[in-house]
């Protein structure tokens, strides 16, 4: 059953449906701002819920979900793309390679161990990696306004450390994408040299005609700009799945091409959008977990999590120091960004494929969920008084 | 005018710090928004700010007018001898520059290149400390001051 497809009396049980879950969404949206957590945690609970086994279990039409929540990760990574313009990309790739390797190491590495502990293949045990390798910028961003620390003096180091890890996601996604389709050793490579390739093209190719494009879009209405830059995002996600190089990674490239003026219109246009397909994804994400996987997934998650939340204090905790802020600033610049958010669940969604999938997917969720609630609560937690007082 | 430090907040904007006659240390937080932050320093933990005054773009303009006309303009011949570092540059708006009719606080200059415009020069006429509404015409001359990368990219900006 497609959306199009869908009439008369089978399209008004779909939009029931669909309007009662978003509404339900509001409502935790809503709760989730008055508790100041991030909305990802609720969204996928609310997936579980109303999944296979769930409390209400829906029978929503698969392939139109699936087709909005795709969309929804082209629209986070084209965001992220539009959130950094090419000075501070290039300042912190001057600046921050050697925070960006330890943040790699130190927090890529547990993941992946604990994939191959479970007995998975290598390639599920590398997206486990991923998974608990990058922070959620969107939490980890608001967490610092909402705690009014975008003065400290340990934020820009954060920050950094931030762009770094979404440049790492461009050459990190496609690498994956290529393991994921799965081939002999030397098709893999190929894969893999042709999606570096094709990433390092476009991204070239976003640096020289930026400008010009950005220009071309700039005259004409918001309308325009809107369905401009989303008909763009799409065309481009399209052509780099096609090349096997992974649709997300187009969408971050069509994000960081634009600039000037119009990338800050775009930003403001796309974000209301985004926010909507990609509480779908999230959504949709947990959807397809079996209630009872994610149940037996909990406590691998749990140790997962006490090692990753972990390995972010102690990456916080060097690259702060590297740059000279003293103890509580380090303590803070840590906990801030333990939250792992929107790219573990992009980076556990392409390995839907494997045989390891189910389970992967389960485990992300459920680390996900530990360390959305967690880290912005520790984060909280160091502004109080003990680690303040430590300061001499 | 003391010695301003400047440090890009990637996604967010500039954090533009000086240290007041007094001792403190004081951050403006110029979000790429529009909206400003006012932030005073810790003196027992110097990495963190105590207070932060929330001002949107008209709130900053007001409280500018309140301080006093733009300090920068009057401190760009000190500042150019006194700070390592910075520079003073003028750029002609071309015909053709996207920039041709849209206004200064549109074009986020100060938050995309950390530069300052601190005076425009039209025919005969000088517009000294433009508003963020000065909005730019043909041929237009404009003074800005900045780090030389800053003002480089400011050129390649106002040139495209």
């Amino acid at each position: 059953m497609t959306s199009l497809g869908a009439t008369g009396s089978s399209a008004s049980v779909v939009f029931i449906e669909i309007g009662a879950v978003a509404l339900v969404l509001a409502l935790l949206a809503r709760l989730a701002g008055r508790l100041g957590v991030s909305t990802i945690p609720f969204y996928l609970l609310a997936g579980l819920a109303i999944g296979n086994g769930g409390l209400v279990p829906l029978d929503v039409s698969a392939d139109f979900i699936s087709l909005v929540a795709e969309i929804g990760v082209l629209l986070l990574l084209l965001t992220l793309g539009l959130a950094y313009t090419t000075t501070e990309l290039r300042h912190g790739l001057r600046t921050g390679l050697l925070p960006g390797v330890t943040d790699a190491v130190v927090n890529f590495t547990p993941g992946f161990v604990a994939g191959l502990l479970l007995g998975w293949d290598t390639t599920a045990a590398v997206l486990l990696g991923g998974v608990c390798w990058i922070s959620s910028s969107g939490i980890v961003a608001k967490v610092l306004s909402e705690l009014d620390r975008l003065g400290n003096r340990e934020t820009p180091i954060v920050l950094n450390l931030l762009v770094l890890e979404d440049l790492a996601m461009a050459v990190f996604l496609p690498v994956a994408a290529a393991l994921v389709t799965g081939r002999d050793l030397a098709a893999t490579t190929i894969t893999v040299a042709v999606a570096l390739g094709v990433v390092a093209v476009i991204l070239l190719g976003a640096m020289h005609l930026g400008g010009r494009l950005s220009l071309l879009l700039q005259s004409g209405s918001d309308e325009a700009l809107l369905l401009a830059v989303f008909g763009l995002t799409l065309l481009v996600g399209g052509i780099a799945q096609r090349l096997e190089v992974s649709a997300a990674i187009g969408a971050f490239l069509v994000g960081l091409a634009l600039s000037g003026p119009v990338q800050a219109r775009a930003a403001d246009l796309v974000g209301p959008l985004r926010d909507l397909f990609a509480a779908v994804f999230f959504l949709f994400f947990s959807f397809q977990i079996d209630p009872a996987d994610l149940l037996s997934a909990l406590a691998p998650a749990a140790a997962l999590a006490v090692v990753a939340l972990a390995g972010k204090v102690f990456t916080g905790w060097v690259v702060a120091g590297r740059a000279g802020v003293g103890r509580a600033g380090r303590w803070r610049a840590g906990t801030v960004l333990m939250a792992r958010g929107e790219f573990s669940i992009v980076i556990a969604s392409l390995g839907v494929t494997l045989a390891d999938g189910n389970d992967l997917r389960a485990l992300a969720a459920a680390f996900v969920l530990i360390t959305a609630i967690v880290g912005p609560l520790a984060a909280r937690f160091v502004t109080g008084s003990p680690f303040r007082s430590s300061v001499s | 005018m003391p010695e301003v430090s400047e440090t890009l907040l990637p996604g967010v904007g500039v954090r533009l710090e000086f240290t007041t006659v007094g001792g403190e240390r004081v951050a403006v937080l110029n979000h790429r928004t529009g909206r400003r932050e006012i932030a005073v320093y810790d003196r027992d933990d110097p990495d963190a700010c105590t207070t932060a005054l929330h001002l949107n773009a008209e709130d900053a303009r007001t409280l500018a007018e309140l301080l006093g006309a733009s300090p920068v303009s009057e401190a760009v011949a000190e500042v150019q001898q006194h700070i390592e570092g910075l520079a003073i540059d003028w750029v002609t708006v071309p015909e053709g520059s996207s920039f041709v009719g849209s206004t200064i606080a549109e074009g986020a200059f100060r938050t995309r290149t950390g530069t300052s415009i601190v005076a425009v020069l039209r025919g005969d006429t000088t517009i000294p400390a433009p508003g963020p509404d000065h909005r730019f015409e043909r041929d237009d001359v404009v003074v800005a001051v900045g780090t030389s990368e800053g003002l480089a990219e400011l050129r390649d900006l106002l040139v495209s």
